[in-house]
């Protein structure tokens, strides 16, 4: 017997493509960071990525980055690049700032697709980068709200 | 046109930090999601905003389908002269979306 649960997971699956949902791949990830900081490393620390531990509903986050930096002209953020290794694509969202920001800090709304650690780096005017994560858990996949 | 709302101290003090919000409305339409017939939904987001204060960048994003729909973006500058803030989004299918901001600074 089919029940409605089971149906919904059905759709659920059929959503993103039949086998599963669509999440990018350890490698894609790795690739979209190392597209930003071309190798060097990004050790956490001066960085501080804000969002809910716990997501009720993934299609709407309130993201918000803060980086602790005087924002001068000589030593100053440059840019903060947010990503999520198990959404469809690592990238979230990039912004590019300068010392007329005033203070390192933006706030977005973003998509969380599954459980995951998120990954905030951020690139200094010294050429430095540094990086924060957040564990978070989705109990709302955005996936039940694929199918119209 | 898309609906936008911008939200701008209409004055500050010259050298303050002011927080300015922006939102437009877009679907922001992921191109990862299935439609009744099984069939994909093409990928329609916005790739940029930019606010320029009177002509000069001072922030920029770029937006993935990761952005949640109808985009709100909060950040901040300092108020170094009287004039205009502009902020201007676009994206794919040829969007483009402009708003405007007066500030005056004593």
């Amino acid at each position: 017997m089919i029940t409605r649960r089971d149906l919904l997971i059905l759709a659920c699956g059929a959503a993103a493509g039949g086998a599963g949902r669509a999440h990018a791949t350890p490698a894609a990830m790795e690739e979209a960071i190392r597209k930003v900081t071309g190798g060097a490393a990004a050790p956490k620390g001066r960085v501080r990525l804000d969002v809910p531990p716990l997501i009720e509903n993934g299609n709407s986050v309130v993201l918000s980055v803060a980086v602790d930096s005087p924002m001068t002209a000589a030593d100053h953020v440059k840019a903060i690049h947010v990503f999520a290794p198990q959404n469809p694509l690592p990238n979230m969202v990039s912004v590019y700032l300068g010392p007329r920001a005033g203070r390192a800090r933006f706030t977005t709304r973003v998509r969380v697709a599954d459980s995951q650690t998120l990954v905030a780096l951020a690139q200094l005017s010294d050429g430095s980068f540094w990086s924060d994560s957040v564990a978070v858990v989705v109990t709302l996949a955005a996936c039940a709200e694929e199918v119209k | 046109m898309a609906r936008t709302i911008v939200n701008v101290p209409a004055t500050a003090r010259r050298g303050d930090i002011v927080t300015i919000k922006a939102l437009v409305g877009h679907v922001m339409e992921t191109g990862f999601r299935h439609g009744e017939t099984g069939a994909l939904i093409p990928r329609d987001i916005i790739r940029s905003f930019v606010c320029s204060y009177n002509g000069e960048e001072v922030f920029r994003a770029e937006f993935h389908p990761a952005v949640a729909a109808n985009p709100l973006i909060e950040f901040s500058t300092i108020a170094t002269q009287s004039g205009k803030l502009e902020f201007r989004w676009s994206g794919d299918n040829g969007f483009s979306a402009e708003a405007s901001a007066a500030i005056a600074v004593e």
